[in-house]
């Protein structure tokens, strides 16, 4: 199969503050939020970055997205370099995460115009799909009310399909089910799976093994910033609970510290 | 330039689309501006003006033959209308009465001449070592009318004292104009001075009232990380709100700027004569526009540069107050330094702010030179485009859009 996404050798510090060295109980100035790492997407496949909070999986992802730049290694999508050509894989991906706001002021019909324009989406192509997504997704009844007037669950749909105004042939979601209620949750992982279908390829991270055990190829566990197992699911699980193996990893990498 | 252009779109749609953001910024500041100045025209006019119809009230005491044949002509003459009534000097206790009701505001002045006026004035000699004759006005300075008749009569009285002793004249005859100074130069002085500052500070309250939120409140709500995972460029989008942002300031300024032409001839009407005939060219306003929006972009520029840096649309405020303080610094400095002629140095006119109110001035007072505005505006432009490059690096750094 190809490969249209490679992330080599990633590697990201921050800077703590005099208070976050406090906080985490280190004198060390830095913190390696991602820690020399690697794997590649397969084209049509669902990739699950799967690891507990504060392991790297957002930064990773944002690195992936163009929002931050890597200290070192790059990311390549369908052979460009996040680095190098920013908008060219901003291009090719929609990035989806609960830090992308939409502005209240608008409504989800003006929101989907701006941002099909921003993509360079013609406007007739823009229009059909505009007209298919909100009629799936149910928005088509709120297409006119402004977004600070809409529901959680609704805002999460409209931020959702304003991330593929563009037809992207990846889709990087992060947490892509976090603080919607089942019913929604489940409208989310039905359309990734129905994207796959339609030969898109689907990088999701996630702490939800349930939703890694459901929707699935392939799995990478990050801990501390680094790619511990990085495998077809069932490679992994061999027929186990993911829940289980997970912890058996955690445990022979972190030991019962924490 | 798509891009661009779709983002200009967005930030008129946003600004445009918000009634209430139009009435707060654009509508109400000129509207309160003519209000207020009109309002303080008219305050300090009434206040000093005394209605022309009104008769005032005049106890004389020992009123001398020379008030009647010489002052009270002279105050016919000058509209004044009076009624004289006279009183005795023995009769203390309508004096005291007089005196009384001066202090209620039912009579207006009461004058007492020393007794034999006409006669001992005649006869006095500074030389001579006695006391000079007296007048004495009794009036009431809160009431206007009283006021006024007290003040014409003291300049009456203090005109007739010269005549008595008189040695020369200083511009005494009527028919010639002293004051040299046209209605225009006039008029060109003050605006020269007045207009540049004030514009100054609307187009800076216009900018302050659109970049913060345009740019801080965007990355406050998490709205611009949205912009920034899409393929446009970061100096697109830091191109897009400039402009939109200086125009939408441009013309809340407008909007003040209006207010105070409208209303300035009823606030000058309260402070003394002053007429504004003034004409300025078709080609001047082309120049003044140029002028501001270069100013704007500068301002602009400022403000997002620093709103960008800032977390929060209330840090961004809190950040721009010193810069608001630098900017109103530069502008009283170029204001008030020798005001209106075209400086020979054109190395002032590459100082930001400090330039666009010079040439303003200059344009106000008749006095336009073409090069130092060119230098003006092409400066401005030229720190406007800085301000777009800083700008974008900005957009392009995690540390400052992504950091809490």
């Amino acid at each position: 199969m190809d490969i249209v996404l490679e992330a080599k050798h990633l590697k990201k510090t921050f800077r703590l503050s005099k208070k976050q060295q406090k906080i985490e109980k280190t004198n060390q100035a830095e913190k390696i939020a991602v820690n020399d790492l690697s794997f590649d997407l397969k084209k049509g496949e669902i990739f699950g970055l799967l690891g507990p909070n504060g392991a790297g999986k957002t930064t990773t992802l944002r690195m992936i997205s163009t929002l931050i730049k890597s200290d070192s290694g790059d990311v390549l999508v369908e052979g460009y370099s996040a680095k190098e050509h920013p908008e060219e894989v901003r291009d090719r991906i929609g990035f989806l995460t609960s830090e992308l706001k939409l502005e209240d002021f608008f409504t989800p019909n003006y929101l989907f115009d701006f941002f099909s324009r921003l993509h360079g989406v013609d406007e007739e192509t823009a229009s059909n799909r505009k007209k298919a997504l909100f009629e799936k997704f149910g928005i088509d009844q709120f297409a006119e009310v402004k977004v600070a007037n809409l529901s959680t669950g609704m805002k999460q749909k409209v931020s959702l399909v304003i991330s593929i105004v563009h037809d992207p042939s990846i889709i990087v979601f992060d947490e892509p089910t976090n603080g919607l209620d089942v019913l929604t949750a489940k409208v989310v992982t039905d359309f990734l799976q129905e994207l796959k279908q339609a030969g898109k390829t689907i990088l999701v991270s996630t702490h939800i093994f349930s939703l890694v055990e459901k929707i699935c190829d392939r799995v990478g566990i990050i801990i501390n910033g680094k790619m511990i197992v990085c495998d077809e699911l069932a490679h992994i699980t061999q027929g186990r609970a993911l829940e289980d193996v997970f912890f058996d990893i955690y445990q022979n990498e972190v030991g019962d510290a924490e | 330039m798509k891009n661009i252009l779709t983002i200009i779109k967005k930030e008129f749609a946003r600004f445009f689309g918000d009634k209430r953001l139009v009435l707060t910024t654009l509508i109400l500041p000129g509207l309160l501006i003519f209000t207020i100045y009109t309002f303080m025209g008219s305050a300090i006019f009434n206040g000093t003006q005394v209605d022309e119809n009104y008769v005032t009230t005049i106890y004389t005491i020992n009123a001398p033959a020379s008030f009647q044949e010489k002052i009270q002509p002279l105050l016919t003459e000058s509209q004044f209308q009076a009624e004289y009534k006279a009183i005795d000097a023995s009769d203390k206790e309508g004096i005291n009465r007089i005196k009384q009701e001066i202090q209620n505001q039912n009579i207006d002045l009461c004058i007492e001449f020393s007794p034999d006026f006409d006669q001992k004035v005649a006869e006095y000699d500074v030389s001579l070592g006695i006391t000079a004759p007296y007048i004495r006005m009794y009036y009431n300075s809160v009431k206007s009318e009283s006021f006024a008749a007290y003040s014409l009569l003291n300049t009456m009285f203090t005109n007739y004292e010269g005549t008595l002793t008189n040695k020369f004249d200083i511009n005494m005859q009527p028919d010639i104009q002293f004051d040299l100074a046209t209605n225009e130069d006039l008029t060109a002085t003050i605006l020269g001075m007045l207009l540049p500052f004030l514009i100054l500070m609307f187009l800076f309250s216009g900018c302050m009232a659109v970049a913060p939120e345009s740019i801080a409140g965007e990355k406050e709500r998490g709205t611009i990380a949205t912009l920034l995972v899409t393929p446009m460029k970061r100096s697109e989008l830091a191109m897009g709100k400039l402009m939109s942002l200086s125009v939408i300031a441009v013309l809340c300024a407008i909007s003040s700027f209006i207010g105070t032409i409208i209303s300035l001839p009823n606030l000058m009407k309260g402070m003394g004569e002053l007429e504004i005939t003034a004409s300025y060219q078709f080609i001047d306003y082309i120049w003044l526009l140029l002028i501001i929006i270069s100013t704007v972009l500068i301002l602009i520029g400022l403000i997002s540069v620093i709103s960008a840096y800032a977390k929060s649309v209330k840090e961004a405020t809190t950040l721009v107050t010193p810069l608001m303080i630098v900017v109103m610094v530069i502008g009283l400095f170029a204001m008030l330094s020798k005001s209106t002629e075209v400086s020979s140095n054109y190395l002032i006119y590459l100082i930001p702010i400090y330039n666009s109110i010079k040439v303003m001035g200059n344009i106000f007072s008749f006095q336009m030179a073409v090069v130092p505005v060119l230098i003006t505006i092409v400066s401005n432009v030229v720190y406007a485009s800085a301000f777009v490059f800083f700008l974008t690096k900005m957009f392009n750094s995690e540390k400052v859009m992504f950091s809490k």
